[in-house]
């Protein structure tokens, strides 16, 4: 029997239907991976039919190509650390929009050539092309901020909304001019306008922002995937385009809610700054009537505690003090201590980025708690300890009126009976706001690398304690 | 012979539609999972690979094409692989406590 088009339209329908099971798996984690192996199983049903289809004639090409990515993703995907989950994302989403952009010209040059060009094909391919083009962009200065290579300050210069109107504006003349000529100069002019359009995009967003950032482009990938969908009059990516999209859209409009911001001011705000602190970190805090403490004080208080909540943030991740986390909270519950952990929506640097790392260091899902369900609870808490985190936890979010953070929700862990944040040194979080909980009286700040710091808590605990 | 539709208005059709099971089911994902949503989603964006099949399959289009075709098959293939095994990878660390 003939494979046929119909046939190929099913398999693609069981595809996408298997897509979308998947990703409904996420709902909890007992059948995500579930959901996962759906996903896959339809990507293979997808791919699979499509080789099937009667336009694929060679399979040289393909069976390399195919070869050498599983080869490449598996490597990458097995060795990459937890921590670096945003680098790797950032990586794979500029692949996603290169991938598009390739598609797009080589269907514009597979049409020119059997002579099927119409100016609603190149229409859908100018989309196609230009959004990939700014995923693939956008995608490298993401992930170059977040492997450090770029620095994470915003770039602002005056004009620049002028600069970016101007290239979007002529970008789209280009596609007009493409659409009705199938210029092959319009078209190569307007890729490259776009990969601009994708640098300058990004490069005056701070380091802070890069969750909205990740969730931003992951929803650009997918609307790249739905535009080449249209050019290849595939049903089964435009599905995928759109629910994609749709993904990354929610998640930035979820980040931006985290922080009371708009999705306009993220793109157009350029938020935080990098100052540095000269003097000694401790002799700072005396000044400014900040009390700090030694592991000793916090060791004491938690040991013999009711309830113990954590708080981690960005820092837990640059020390990897996930491991020595979880020791302690062994520690604590062995002495009967309740121990939990409360993740804010924007902690680290992407959309549930601790909680990913807290599962590497095996500390059960159960025990780790979204901001809504744990604020009710901190103010029947003995100790809070802020690991690494910052503005997440800043009161003048609440109560300063003048301050950029004002309105943004926190972990009210300044209700609790004491607080000892995890510092290696005074900097202000990624904001640049002072935190008013430094000043608040059950506050103590225990200075020192959160892992050093963290493993020490673990000897004196283990040690007997006082 | 009733008047044919646009394939185009179809291809329209499904991506409305499309859009509003992504925005229900996403909004049901946890977000605890939120990681793994974007490593998921990112492996299934790998579907460009679809296209970059039928641009790299067909040899009457000339070796240009079918090696622009080549480079896209062997991008969407990383992300295939590597979106769909590192979500494994993470989904198989999320456990429940040992009672």
């Amino acid at each position: 029997m003939e494979f046929t088009v119909n046939h190929q339209a099913l398999a693609y329908l069981v595809a996408a239907i298997l897509f979308i099971l998947g990703l409904k798996g996420l709902t909890h984690p007992s059948s995500a991976r579930r959901g996962n192996l759906y996903a896959m199983l339809g990507m293979v049903i997808a791919i699979v039919a499509t080789l099937l289809a009667r336009e694929v004639q060679s399979y040289g090409f393909i069976i390399a190509g195919i070869a050498g990515g599983a080869i490449i993703g598996a490597i990458v995907a097995l060795r990459i650390q937890m921590t670096a989950m945003p680098q790797l994302v950032a990586a794979l989403h500029s692949f996603v929009g290169l991938a598009a952009v390739l598609v797009g010209i080589g269907t514009f040059l597979h049409h020119q050539h059997l002579g099927l060009l119409n100016a609603v094909l190149m229409g859908e391919i100018s989309a196609g092309v230009v959004i990939g083009a700014i995923t693939f962009t956008g995608s490298i200065i993401a992930f170059g901020k977040l492997q450090g290579l770029l620095s994470g300050a915003p770039v602002k210069f005056t004009g620049q909304h002028l600069l970016n109107a101007v290239i979007g504006a002529l970008t789209i003349a280009l596609a007009v001019h493409f659409a009705m000529t199938g210029s092959l100069l319009s078209l190569a002019l307007m890729t490259v306008l776009a990969l601009v359009i994708g640098v300058t995009l990004i490069i005056p967003i701070g380091g802070a922002d890069m969750p909205v950032i990740i969730s931003m482009l992951n929803s650009y990938s997918g609307w790249a995937a739905a535009a080449t969908g249209f050019t290849l009059h595939n049903n089964l990516l435009i599905i995928v385009g759109a629910i994609v999209g749709c993904s990354g859209a929610i998640l930035s409009f979820i980040m931006c809610k985290a922080m009371n911001r708009s999705i306009i001011n993220v793109v157009f705000g350029g938020f935080g700054s990098d100052s540095s602190a000269g003097e000694s970190a401790g002799a700072q805090a005396a000044e400014q009537g900040i009390k700090s403490a030694a592991v000793e004080d916090a060791v004491y208080w938690m040991e013999d505690a009711g309830k113990v909540i954590i708080v981690p943030g960005y820092g837990m991740a640059v020390s990897q003090a996930q491991h020595a986390l979880k020791e302690l909270a062994e520690l604590l519950g062995a002495r009967g201590v309740e121990v939990k952990f409360a993740i804010h929506p924007v902690a680290g640097r992407m959309p549930g980025h601790m909680n990913v790392l807290l599962a590497e260091a095996d500390i059960p899902y159960d025990q780790v708690l979204e901001m809504d369900e744990i604020n009710p609870e901190f103010p029947g808490t003995d100790v809070v300890l802020v690991v690494g985190a910052n503005d997440v936890v800043n009161p003048a979010a609440k109560e300063d009126k003048s301050s950029p953070i004002y309105g943004m929700p926190i972990l009210e862990a300044g209700r609790a009976r004491q607080v000892y944040f995890l510092k290696r040194s005074m900097r202000p979080g990624y904001s640049g706001v002072d935190n008013l909980l430094f000043y608040q009286d059950n506050t103590y700040l225990v200075f020192g690398d959160a892992k050093d710091t963290i493993e020490g808590m673990n000897t004196a605990l283990k040690g007997g304690g006082h | 012979m009733p008047e044919a539709l646009d394939p185009s208005l179809i291809a329209l059709y499904v991506f409305v539609l499309a859009c509003f099971i992504g925005y229900w089911v996403i909004w049901g994902v946890t977000p605890s999972l939120h990681t793994p949503l974007v490593a998921l989603t990112n492996a299934i964006s790998g579907i460009v690979l679809v296209g970059a099949l039928l641009v790299a399959g067909d040899p009457q289009a000339g070796l240009l094409v079918q090696f622009i075709g080549f480079v896209a098959v062997l991008l969407a293939s990383i992300n295939v692989f590597g979106g769909f095994l590192v979500t494994h990878r993470m989904l198989s660390m999320f456990k429940k406590k040992k009672k």
